[in-house]
């Protein structure tokens, strides 16, 4: 008689088994410690969802499209901001994982943090497009070759997961600075010749909480999932900081 | 003045004092060897206005870049309010430039 | 825990040690501008001052700051490569690399002026 092997089972000879310690609560709390088993495929989120599933009902997290696409999912594994459904367990090459809410965001509760405060500075650089034309108007002919129009592809990828914000040390010591994915979100609409409201993008680009706070660190551009460099565009709006001093428009 | 002119001025008076640094550099290799006395410090510094004009134009980068850049310690690291800070940097500034220019008086202007 | 975070990368100690070295100068500093300041009060009390300058612990002290004063250079002019340069692609590691080895040079530069 054939057996059904159900795929993905821990082996019954050596389980190999994973110590989790989950930050529990919010601002205060601590960590509670689970033990699962080590599966041959496993991400951080099957991990934080078998504990939810399996051992405790009350753990609160985010997660939506599962597959690397959505950035809901982000939380600190081990010290590190990364989308913990892109995360295998195998990569962090230790049996001991620390999950907590994503860094410089105030905790709500156990594996969710507050990103009202990102939205509303990548609000202040970065999310006002404004276009001169309405629906009646013919669509604006860009050219994606141009140099302006290359430059704000390279960046405009960008969805919010708050990663780089997280692991951004200006921001963490610094809280004026409107942070790495505003400002790369600034970059794109700064290059964006559609946009009317360039001088008020720059205005809060290169003002107080702007792009001179940032020390080129990387960590932004390290730790983004989907390989953009917010130093880059960053680097991009210093130099138009420059050049303004200089009576030179962007 | 905005925090775009300070990171202006922080990152071009580094721009300027690059080539000091080296210059400088050198200069103290070459004059250590075989131990430094006053008197061979002076003896090629003293009246002679390259050096004069030289390291005046040092002090007063110095006197620029190294408050900024403490000014940022304070700032992100010493959780010093943006207020504060400025005016200690303010402060170092001219402290740095009044004993900057005191010393390349001392040194080239001859002394007692 | 720590180990895994992006503070361990290259460029980050970048940062930190551009920013360490550049305080220790910044230290140094009046310190330097007060000692050559001697020279006002004369020959004399200038060399009484470098005198002290002889001691091993001092000559180690000035062959630090040596080496503080070139990685701070080499850092810098790192960060304005990063910030005004084409863009690489990358943090500009070899940079950093680079940087060590050339104030560890000059370290070495000193030193054999010293002892030399």
């Amino acid at each position: 008689m054939n057996t059904i092997t159900m795929p993905n089972q821990p082996t019954e000879e050596k389980q190999n088994l994973l110590t989790v310690n989950v930050w529990r609560g919010g601002v205060e709390g601590h960590f509670d410690q689970f033990t699962i088993p080590a599966r041959e495929n496993q991400t951080i989120l099957d991990v934080v969802t078998e504990i939810q599933q399996r051992h405790d009902a009350s753990l609160s997290y985010r997660f939506a499209c599962r597959v690397g696409v959505c950035g809901s999912c982000a939380m600190t594994v081990n010290g590190r901001a990364r989308w913990t459904c892109r995360t295998h367990v195998r990569s962090l090459k230790s049996d001991t994982i620390t999950i907590e809410p994503l860094s410089n965001m105030p905790k709500i509760k156990d594996l969710a943090a507050d990103l009202s405060g990102f939205i509303d500075k990548w609000g202040a650089a970065g999310s006002g497009f404004r276009s001169a034309r309405n629906r009646h108007d013919p669509p604006a002919q860009v050219d994606p070759n141009s140099k302006q129009r290359k430059a704000a592809n390279d960046a405009i990828e960008c969805i919010n997961c708050g990663v780089c914000h997280a692991s951004c040390d200006v921001v963490k010591w610094n809280d004026d600075y409107l942070g790495p994915a505003a400002l790369n979100r600034a970059w794109t609409l700064v290059n964006d010749e559609r946009h009317t409201g360039i001088a008020e993008t720059l205005e809060a680009a290169l003002g107080s909480g702007g792009c001179s706070n940032c020390h080129s660190q990387g960590n932004c551009m390290t730790a983004c999932p989907i390989g953009l460099s917010p130093t880059r565009s960053i680097a991009g709006l210093k130099k138009v900081s420059l050049l303004a001093m200089l009576g030179v428009k962007p | 003045m905005t925090e775009s002119r300070l990171y202006a001025l922080q990152r071009l008076s580094a721009v300027l004092m690059a080539p000091m640094v080296i210059t400088h550099l050198i200069t103290i290799m070459i004059a250590v060897r075989g131990g430094l006395t006053a008197e061979e410090i002076l003896a090629r510094t003293q009246g002679f206005s390259l050096w004069a004009v030289f390291y005046t134009f040092f002090v007063i980068a110095v006197a620029i870049h190294a408050p900024l850049g403490l000014r940022k310690i304070l700032i992100e690291w010493m959780k010093a309010s943006t207020r504060i800070a400025n005016g200690i940097a303010l402060i170092l500034s001219l402290g740095v430039l009044a004993l900057g220019l005191r010393a390349v008086i001392a040194v080239t202007g001859g002394g007692v | 825990m720590t180990s895994n975070h992006p503070r361990w990368s290259i460029s980050y100690m970048a940062f930190v040690l551009h920013r360490l070295s550049g305080l220790a100068l910044a230290l140094f500093l009046p310190f330097h501008f007060l000692v050559l300041g001697l020279a006002i009060e004369g020959e004399a009390a200038l060399d009484a001052m470098l005198v002290w300058t002889e001691n091993p612990l001092v000559k180690f002290a000035e062959w630090g700051l040596v080496v503080l004063f070139g990685l701070h250079l080499m850092l810098g002019l790192r960060v304005l490569i990063l910030e005004w340069a084409p863009w690489s692609g990358g943090l500009r590691h070899g940079w950093v690399l680079a940087g060590v080895a050339l104030a560890m040079l000059g370290g070495f530069g000193f030193l054999a002026g010293v002892i030399g």
